[in-house]
């Protein structure tokens, strides 16, 4: 039961998947390390996006060892995690043009729906949506 | 941070990674043209923290935080090595694609890091 799966195993889409899990492994080290920095250094100025920023190092984190790992379990915990990531930069993206005061210093990978980072925190969940369904309906052909 | 090797180094970097990713996407195997370019922008990052260290004893200090310069610095450093690693066990055109990301995002974070050493806007 815990021998790795062969590479053979994997699914065919995993190939350009690949590209996608590197953004994310990418955006994972970048929120987190963020996050880590932030919590030791200004918590106190800022303390509610700080632990946004942290939330989403985490997710970030388990989106991308979900998106690689395979079984059912981890294609349900990606999904759930990058959904997460979507409902997170629209809401916390939202929230930080109307309350701009609750979020100085643009603190979250979400604020302005992730402006600071390229505005790739809002494509990549919409990315990783459409290769999670593309994965399923092949494995599901084959 | 000195300022036209930070320029020479985002310029090779995107270079670098424009270069890969679109080789990548035209189908090539990670050959030695791309995973050497990831190589260089590697060996200059390695040259950056060496002027990173030796910088402030000539006067030439960050103006923000040392921590999280360095944050950025290690962060940088590691991308290109994992993806270079992933070049080497799986060689197909996505690998390629990978390695183009690589230098591209220490592009983006050699930007960040000279705005964390020369611009404080707070």
């Amino acid at each position: 039961m815990s021998t790795p799966p062969s590479v053979s195993a994997r699914p065919r889409a995993f190939g350009a998947g690949r590209v996608l899990i590197t953004v994310y492994a990418i955006l994972a080290i970048g929120a987190t390390s963020r996050a880590i920095y932030q919590i030791f250094t200004a918590f106190s100025t800022a303390p509610l996006a700080i632990t946004l920023s942290a939330l989403s190092g985490v997710i970030y984190v388990l989106a991308t060892v979900a998106l690689i790992l395979p079984g059912p379990r981890w294609y349900r915990t990606a999904w759930i995690t990058i959904s997460f990531e979507l409902a997170g930069v629209l809401v916390i993206g939202t929230l930080s043009l109307i309350a701009p005061q609750d979020f100085a210093d643009r603190s979250t990978v979400w604020s302005e729906y992730g402006i600071g980072y390229l505005f790739i925190p809002l494509v990549l969940p919409v990315l990783g949506m459409l290769y999670l369904r593309r994965r399923h309906r092949l494995a599901a052909e084959a | 941070m000195i300022g036209w090797y930070t320029v020479v180094e985002v310029a090779i970097a995107v270079l670098a990674g424009l270069f890969s990713v679109v080789l990548g996407l035209a189908g090539r195997k990670p050959n030695d043209y791309t995973i050497g370019a990831a190589l260089l922008v590697e060996v200059l990052l390695v040259a950056q923290v060496v002027i990173a260290i030796v910088a402030p004893f000539a006067g030439n200090r960050p103006t923000g935080s040392e921590i999280e310069f360095y944050i950025y610095l290690v962060a940088a450093l590691l991308i290109p090595l994992l993806g270079g690693f992933w070049a080497l066990v799986e060689r197909d055109r996505w690998s390629t694609v990978i390695l183009g990301i690589a230098c591209l995002a220490v592009a983006v974070m050699m930007v960040r890091m000279n705005i964390i050493w020369t611009v404080q806007i707070a």
